[in-house]
């Protein structure tokens, strides 16, 4: 299997008047096509930062990173920032317009998603009118819409409650698998990772490198929720539990 | 159909209603009637508080001379004049200063300072600089409304959510593409409530210019009647005054609500 990228010895520092802060150090990682990988560590040790730079929102200080040629990298961040006076097609036509690969093709490939993914009946709704799940699907395939090859997700399930965040999980998962993905996730639940992911990073305090990678072998891999029963779940659970420095 | 339960609650509210405007209405001609009552048995000087009767008077007659329209027209012109220059030019300032935060943070200062200035201290430079026409009235009623356009529109633009704006990068957006796909639009309800400030703005404006220099107008029709101790002319213009200004309101109020759009 081809990398669909290779990350070497990233750095990034943040400056501030009142000093510098390293919020990653030395941070090195290739991801193979298709494979879905967690970043998970203490709260604040720079998980994001990675993300970020990955996205190119922020500029790296130093290291390399290389992407395949031509891959088109999606970023899903934890807030749905759907724009309240769009309606939901809009609202995923949204990268496409900025963009400008807005032709009939596209949009109805954007239709098919909403169709498939069950908001055919609120394509033409607004925004409030839907709940916290729905609208994380829909940020989901405004991320699909310009079709990256490579998906970058920020907590994307943080900002719901416990129950969508299950049965939003298992959907997100069931989509990206169809839809043939690469995915690098960041998140704070262990369970969330281990349940959705082939790889576990856990990273150290800030300044973030890799403290060690998990490679999660279930006995019988199906869709998330089901993986949570799996008997090598609670394994891994604790492992990379003891693995990361909660300072409570 | 609605429960009896649900029929009787609407009527409650709509008598609940009908009680305010009616008290509404009556604290006006209470007002009306004490004011001519007392004046009618010589409790208070006509000369110096004119009375209802004499204010009814000197507006027919304004009507009859058809100077009542045209008085009113030169101010609803001026202030509509003021109006537009100053919310396109405060707009469109208010983008300058989003898009070039150097620009906004060297302006700062001096918008701080002349938003707080006492603008009617302008007056006499304005006289000298602009003469004593409709000018120096429009670049009154600008100097009032203008800075304060600006510094609402651009809070406006500024409090646009920073995810949103964050996802406008993730998407590649340009920074055209974040004004006009995301800032504009998320802040036309601060640009409309901006609007309902500036008309405001622009009339007081307006009326502190026909204070200053002016042959016409509802401010001029308040000073020349206070110049020649006229006080029913000065509270005719009032009267006049507060129902333009009333209707100046209630047009924009309507066009809120056409325009508003849901934002956050």
């Amino acid at each position: 299997m081809n990398n669909v990228l290779s990350i070497k010895k990233l750095k990034k520092i943040y400056h501030t008047k009142e000093g510098e802060t390293k919020a990653v150090e030395d941070f090195s990682f290739d991801l193979k096509e298709g494979e879905f990988v967690a970043i998970v560590g203490p709260s604040g040790c720079g998980k994001s930062t990675i993300l970020s730079v990955l996205c190119g929102l922020e500029e790296k200080s130093g290291g390399e990173i290389n992407l395949k040629k031509d891959s088109n990298v999606g970023y899903m961040l934890q807030q749905d920032s759907l724009f309240e006076w769009r309606n939901i097609l809009d609202n995923c036509l949204l990268g496409l317009e900025i963009n400008k690969k807005l032709n009939k093709e596209t949009k109805e490939y954007v239709i098919s998603l909403l169709n498939t993914y069950g908001l055919k009946d609120f394509i033409y709704s607004y925004p409030d009118n839907l709940s916290g799940g729905m609208r994380q699907r829909v940020a989901l395939i405004r991320t699909l819409a310009t079709n990256p090859d490579l998906l970058l997700m920020d907590e994307p399930f943080s900002a719901l409650d416990y129950q969508s965040r299950l049965a939003i999980s298992d959907d997100i998962y069931n989509i990206l698998k169809k839809e043939n993905k690469t995915m690098i996730m960041v998140t704070h639940d262990i369970a969330e990772a281990i349940s959705m992911c082939d790889k576990v990073i856990v990273l150290s305090n800030r300044p973030a490198t890799i403290k060690s990678i998990y490679e999660i072998k279930l006995e019988n891999k199906t869709t998330p929720i089901n993986n949570r029963k799996d008997k090598n779940f609670s394994y891994y659970y604790d492992k990379i539990w003891k693995d990361i420095d909660f300072h409570v | 159909m609605y429960s009896k339960e649900h029929i009787n609650f609407l009527k409650k509210l709509k008598k609940e209603k009908i009680i305010i405007t009616l008290f509404q209405i009556l604290i006006l001609i209470i007002f009306i009637i004490i004011w001519q009552i007392l004046t009618d048995f010589n409790i208070i000087n006509t000369f110096i508080f004119s009375s209802p009767k004499k204010i009814l008077e000197t507006i027919i007659n304004l009507y009859k001379t058809k100077e009542l329209f045209s008085h009113i027209w030169v101010t609803v012109y001026e202030t509509f004049l003021s109006f537009s220059i100053a919310t396109i030019l405060g707009t469109v300032i208010a983008t300058i200063l989003w898009w070039n935060k150097r620009i906004q943070k060297v302006i700062e200062p001096y918008l701080t300072i002349l938003n707080s200035l006492p603008k009617v201290a302008l007056g006499p430079i304005i006289i000298i600089w602009f003469g004593a026409g409709i000018k120096s009235i429009i670049v009154m009623a600008l100097l009032i409304s203008l800075i304060i356009t600006i510094i609402n529109v651009y809070e406006g633009f500024n409090s646009t959510n920073q995810n949103k704006i964050k996802l406008m990068k993730t998407l590649n957006a340009k920074k055209h593409q974040i004004f006009f796909k995301l800032v504009l639009p998320n802040s036309i309800n601060t640009i409309i409530s901006a609007l309902k400030i500036n008309v405001s703005m622009s009339l007081i404006g307006v009326i502190m210019g026909e204070f200053l220099v002016s042959k016409k107008g509802i401010g001029y029709l308040i000073l020349y009647g206070s110049q020649v101790f006229n006080l029913s002319l000065v509270i005719s213009g009032i009267f006049i005054l507060c129902i333009v200004a009333a209707l100046m309101y209630y047009l924009v109020s309507f066009i809120e609500k056409k325009v508003s759009k849901k934002t956050d």
